[in-house]
């Protein structure tokens, strides 16, 4: 009796490899018990289609290499508590019907999915149905080159209470993907080179991501029509071209984008219809625009963050405003501070004139930074005409905040 | 024509002008980097300066050196030399003197500053570049102007005025007609009208380096590929070369023509 809990516990260990007596990883599946773990030894196995329906855990010794040899997906695990590690799966078949992934869960609960390298792919990690698991520390490096032939290096849809964490993925469409997930943290992930976006949310509420790099990406992250959402940390880099931005709010309520760096972006950040979001402690470094807002934006707050040499600090296409922007450091402003408290006397107007003409007719992007264009922002600034006259950061910080 | 050179260079190197314009840039310099220590803001700020102030001292340096140097030109007239390098060693005598000033003036204190350490080099130098090729170009265009008009007021009025037009005036106009004609499509426009003027031009140059960002985010393909690849500053490069050598060549061609 102790013995037979002692296996259940444990399990036994199947060992995979080219002269083993189990000699492909479908074999090991099928005669595995539950709770037993398949040891794959370095080698290679041409094997697609392995399909896990019972809790085991798939260990790789120094990274055996598993080749779909594009002929569908590679691993489906239908079955709770999975543990996938140390795999280099490469070669997943590419599909205009079926979204073939490297690694699929499909209603699954408890799995751990880790240290696994995916080259040549189609979807990577797709996570379906599937809630409390773990992806951690994997490396995907895709190849894509079209936006409609290429899919998302993570995938998560219908999932809930999932921790992305420490993962590398770059060059497929959307680096990690969320629809109809909620309750998800996605920490100290690098996505970068991603044809679409480096992280894209859609419909999915009380999510988290912290410490993540998103770099040169197509157009950075789009968060839509998502409530809730904590931005913490992050890193938004190089996100250049004519439809890109760090990151992009659509219908966004009720987030907080606290502490994040947006450097060197076309549009640092893109808010439509996003409301109730509080900004505080981020760094706008050398954007092109730094926040562009696009109508239907109330009640949103920017506090102690840093606009630091952007071309544009705000931009607005409205003359209405509702947004609060106080304790900001400006590095375009030029005021004074008499009584030494480390705010501004004078009032700063991050909207100049000049953005409102860009929006209008685009080609005068050309005029900036002209000596004409610094006059009639200036005379603008004196008297604002133009630009909505509550629009102001009352106490603007004389120095940069930590 | 060297020696002419030579002895317009000298003579303006020993002059308090070009000290004090010497000093200026070394006192900008300065000032702007003790301010903040930030090189990238620092080159910012000195874009404003390089594209106003160069041109404008380029100007009237130039005018009031040609005048200056009057009699000393009809005396040299009368030497057996060519005309072209009696006129063109004075330029360059004037245009050589105020590009090292500017030169040293800005590169000292940013040096001083840690430049080689930073990596701003390349924004910094193309600065530098930019303020040469600035200040060749507004100091022929201001001989020529003088070579012109032998009533000096109306040689430094004209000169004044056209600092005042390439400055200001004609990005007024350029933006006016943007606007006018905003339901066509501009782009291939607004890209060449900024070439008809230098200062737009070295204006482009610098913002290819610092806004890129920003001017890639308009959609036109034209756009891009002038901003997003190496051409825009090849192109731009080589129209500020052409500003600089189509007016020294009418400057040798007026001489020669004029009756002194």
């Amino acid at each position: 009796m102790l013995l037979l809990t002692g296996t259940f516990l444990w399990g036994k260990t199947i060992s995979v490899c080219s002269d083993c007596a189990v000699r492909f990883i479908k074999e090991g599946v099928e005669m595995a018990a539950d709770f037993d773990t398949l040891l794959i030894k370095k080698g290679t196995y041409k094997e697609y289609n392995i399909l896990i329906d019972k809790p085991l855990t798939l260990l790789g010794e120094n990274y055996p290499v598993i080749d779909g040899g594009e002929k569908g997906e590679i691993i489906r695990i239908v079955s709770d508590h999975v543990t996938v590690d140390g795999l280099f799966l490469i070669n997943v078949g590419t599909s205009y019907t079926t979204d073939y992934a490297a690694i699929r869960v499909v209603k699954s609960e408890n799995f751990l999915i880790r240290n696994v390298v995916l080259e040549k792919l189609f979807f990577g990690i797709y996570l379906e149905k599937s809630n409390n698991g773990r992806v951690y520390h994997n490396k995907i490096i895709g190849d894509a080159k079209d936006e409609y032939n290429s899919g998302n290096g993570i995938q998560l849809w219908y999932s809930h209470n999932v921790v992305v964490d420490r993962n590398i993925v770059q060059g497929v469409r959307d680096g990690i993907y969320l629809e109809f997930s909620d309750h998800i943290t996605i920490n100290n992930n690098q996505s970068t080179n991603n044809l679409r976006y480096g992280l894209h949310f859609m419909f999915s509420n009380d999510d988290t991501y912290t410490n993540n790099t998103f770099q040169n990406n197509g157009a950075g992250v789009a968060v839509m029509f998502s409530k809730r959402i904590v931005m913490k940390g992050n890193t938004f880099r190089q996100n250049w071209g004519s439809a890109a931005f760090g990151m992009l709010l659509k219908e966004i309520n009720d987030a907080e984008i606290i502490d994040n760096t947006f450097e060197e972006n076309t549009i640092g950040i893109n808010i439509e219809g996003s409301n109730r979001i509080t900004y505080k402690g981020n760094d706008f470094i050398n954007n092109g625009w730094a926040v562009k807002v696009l109508g239907a934006c109330y009640s949103n707050s920017f506090e102690k963050n840093n606009f630091l040499y952007n071309s544009f600090d705000i931009s607005y296409n409205s003359k209405l405003n509702d947004n609060k922007f106080e304790n900001n450091y400006w590095s375009g402003y030029t005021g004074y501070d008499l009584d030494k408290d480390g705010i501004g006397d004078v009032p700063y107007r991050p909207v100049k004139l000049f953005s409102y003409i860009v929006n209008r007719t685009p080609e005068t992007i050309v005029l900036l930074r002209s000596l004409f264009m610094d006059i009639i922002d200036f005379s603008e600034k004196v008297s604002p005409v133009f630009t909505p006259d509550n629009l102001m950061d009352a106490m603007p910080l004389m120095k940069k905040t930590e | 024509m060297l020696k002419i050179l030579k002895y317009s260079f000298y003579d303006l190197m020993r002059s308090r002008w070009s000290y004090v314009y010497f000093l200026f840039y070394l006192a900008l310099g300065f000032v702007l980097l003790f301010l903040n220590h930030d090189l990238s803001k620092a080159v910012i700020t000195l874009m404003n300066v390089i594209i106003i102030l160069v041109p404008l001292i380029s100007t009237i340096f130039g005018v009031m050196y040609f005048y200056n140097s009057k009699e000393f030109t009809e005396l040299l007239l009368a030497q057996p030399l060519k005309r072209s390098s009696i006129f063109l060693g004075q330029y360059f005598g004037v245009a050589g003197s105020l590009t090292l000033s500017l030169v040293l003036g800005l590169g000292v204190p940013f040096m001083l500053y840690g430049l080689f350490r930073s990596d701003v080099i390349w924004d910094f130098s193309l600065l530098l570049v930019t303020g040469a090729f600035l200040t060749m170009i507004f100091t022929v265009l201001a001989f020529n102007i003088a070579l012109a008009n032998e009533n000096k007021i109306k040689g430094f009025g004209y000169s004044v005025l056209m600092w005042l037009f390439l400055a200001v005036i004609y990005d007024g106009l350029f933006l006016l007609s943007l606007i006018i004609f905003e339901e066509y499509p501009l782009d291939s426009f607004s890209l060449a009208a900024t070439t008809f003027n230098p200062i737009d031009l070295s204006r482009t140059l610098i913002l290819l380096k610092l806004d890129i960002s920003a001017l890639l985010g308009y959609t036109g393909a034209v756009f891009k590929s002038y901003f997003g690849t190496d051409l825009g500053l090849f192109l731009s490069l080589g129209m500020l070369v052409l500003w600089t050598v189509l007016p020294i060549w009418l400057l040798t061609y007026k001489s020669k023509r004029k009756d002194f």
